[in-house]
């Protein structure tokens, strides 16, 4: 597969810079989108090829353009907001592509704003993520001078004012409700819905919300067009995907490959299967909020469409990998420890039902597990589920009721005085 | 009071920004850069300047994890304690660093030297276990590096 995200990324090497970009055709896309398109020609363009979001929802990109409504009708500015929050367990995806070709997050951003009709754009940036931001900022920089962002770009009417938001912390501010909150300088407390952000985003004007990765997707389709996007695509969905493997595998990293290739691929080709002495026993597809898939799953297509089949989320497509010498009650309690701490903590079943769900996990590992703490456990996440305010809680939950039943028996082993089976094994 | 320096930048920040209560985190952000954390003072001066309730900016600054209302030590580490840093040894190596510096997580050491916190996936998992020191990531940690760490050397560069 000739690489498409990836063609400008050098591993362990420094970001592209802006004439390099060029040279390998950067911002003739841009210079298509700007000159021979109307925006609602790209939103037509983007809707056919089914590009959906990669930020762990999978909405499909097209589907969320045509939600904004008529520009003569709409208030200004429009506002696009490109989330580099990244902070999903697991996940790690998008700092690789602004660290590596930070230009493609621009061009992408700047496209999709015209099609968007939006003047004003942020780059919504983790505060961890120094190097990342510094690497945009010098970036931008140099589009601002080259005239691909700011005014009148590339000679045209257009004219897209972009800056760079550093927030404080807090796993909350990726939700595409809660950013707004953020950008507004408020507590980020996610937002009923509707209206949704397309509507009615930050301070009320309508604002589109994407992943790094989705963004880096939108050159690509302008410049070859969406047939030829969707046949990258393996199994049903399209496009290539920026996959991860991390774990006790040999060569964990990021790989892009075809949407829909499988877990097998991925761990045993790319990552070059378990390390010496340990052996697969589950992993997360897409970070910490999909479900576990076992090995008798290596061969289902990695991609949304495939997975929905098989009742699992594709996230962001990170995969992490489970081995048999790590406890899976202990990563599952992990997972609960992260998503009770970064619980905004607006709604009940969220801020009261994780912390009860982290201690029943904490009492299986130490040894006051009981028989039925499982059942409750199962009892608590389905309560848990269509009840709460944003969709924080439903990732947390979704691990934990997949582990019940693929992961069942290490479940039960943890039950009784002896708590945790694992725990002299590390 | 705010320094003529801060309030300038302070200003800067808003002229950026969509309007003033927009500016507030990169207003903190520009206070805490300068004097390591964000005391009561702080939030009163910055939030008469920017036009916010003392309530309303101490809501936001102690919604962020990463605005720090108490005093910091002179060097931030912040351990990573996600899923994957977790399974590949992240646990031992926080331990490690709470016993050798003599301080609990989340804890400044008596010196104040360094400020130990847990923080959430930072995004490296194909390097874990990671960590960062102030502004630096720091990935493949071993005891040996923390060690380093701790005896005043630089971490490498990745």
């Amino acid at each position: 597969m000739a690489p498409v995200l990836t063609r400008n990324i050098r591993p362990g090497g420094p970001p592209t810079g802006l004439r390099e970009y060029e040279a390998a055709g950067g911002y003739v896309a841009l210079r298509q989108a700007l000159t021979r398109h109307t925006p609602a020609e790209l939103v037509a363009m983007v809707s056919e090829a089914d590009l959906k979001g990669r930020g762990g929802a999978g909405f499909p990109m097209g589907q969320k353009w045509a939600g904004l409504p008529p520009f003569e009708q709409s208030e200004r500015p429009r506002i696009y907001i490109a989330n580099l929050d990244e902070m999903e367990p697991g996940t790690f995806k998008d700092r690789f592509l602004v660290e590596g070709d930070p230009h493609q997050l621009l061009e992408g951003l700047a496209i999709s704003a015209y099609a968007c009709q939006a003047e004003l754009g942020y780059i919504f940036v983790r505060d961890e993520y120094v190097e990342p931001a510094r690497v945009l900022s010098r970036a931008l920089a140099e589009a601002e001078q080259a005239g691909y962002v700011g005014r009148n770009i590339l000679g045209t009417d257009f004219s897209f004012e972009l800056h760079i938001h550093m927030s404080a912390g807090r796993y909350i501010c990726g939700e595409a409700m809660a950013i707004l909150n953020a950008m507004e300088g408020k507590r980020a407390i996610p937002r009923t819905k509707p209206p949704y952000e397309v509507q009615s985003g930050a301070w009320g004007k309508p604002t589109v919300v994407n992943n790094v990765e989705t963004l880096c997707c939108v050159p690509h389709i302008v410049e070859r067009g969406p047939a030829w996007f969707k046949a990258l695509g393996k199994a049903k969905d399209a496009g290539t995907k920026i996959y991860g493997v991390s774990g006790r595998v040999k060569r964990p990293g990021s790989f892009e490959l075809p949407m829909g290739s499988t877990l097998r691929e991925l761990v045993e080709e790319h990552a070059g299967g378990m390390q010496e002495g340990y052996r697969f026993r589950a992993a997360l597809p897409g970070g910490a909020s999909t479900m576990f898939l076992d090995s008798s799953e290596m061969e289902v297509p990695l991609e949304f469409e495939s997975l929905k089949e098989i009742g699992c989320y594709f996230g962001t497509g990170t995969v992490i990998v489970l081995d048999d010498h790590t406890c899976p009650v202990g990563l599952v309690h992990n997972l609960q420890r992260f998503y009770s701490r970064e619980s905004c903590g607006w709604c009940t079943p969220c801020r009261d039902g994780l912390p009860w769900i982290e201690g029943i996990l904490a009492g299986l590992e130490e040894g006051r597990g009981e028989p039925g703490d499982l059942d409750l456990l199962r009892e608590l996440c389905h309560h848990i589920h269509g009840n709460t305010f944003c969709a924080l809680a439903l990732g947390a939950v979704v691990s934990i009721e997949s582990g019940l039943v693929k992961l069942r028996a290490e479940y039960e082993a943890h039950l009784g005085q002896s708590g945790c089976p694992w725990k002299d094994r590390h | 009071m705010l320094t003529e320096q801060e309030r300038q930048a302070i200003e800067e920040e808003i002229a950026r920004s969509y309007d003033r209560q927009a500016a507030c985190i990169g207003a903190l952000s520009i206070l805490q850069y300068g004097r390591g954390w964000i005391s009561d003072e702080a939030i009163a001066d910055l939030a008469d300047l920017l036009g916010m309730t003392r309530d309303e900016l101490d809501g936001v600054a102690t919604f962020y994890s990463l605005v720090f209302r108490r005093p910091m030590g002179r060097h931030v580490l912040k351990v990573c304690d996600g899923a994957v840093c977790w399974m590949l040894g992240g646990q031992s190596l926080l331990e490690h660093l709470e016993q050798k510096l003599g301080v609990e997580r989340g804890g400044t050491t008596a010196d104040g030297r360094f400020t130990l916190l847990p923080i959430c996936c930072l995004g490296d998992c194909d390097h874990a276990p990671v960590m960062m020191v102030d502004d630096q990531l720091v990935r493949n940690l071993t005891p040996e590096m923390l060690d380093r760490l701790i005896a005043g050397e630089e971490m490498p560069a990745r």
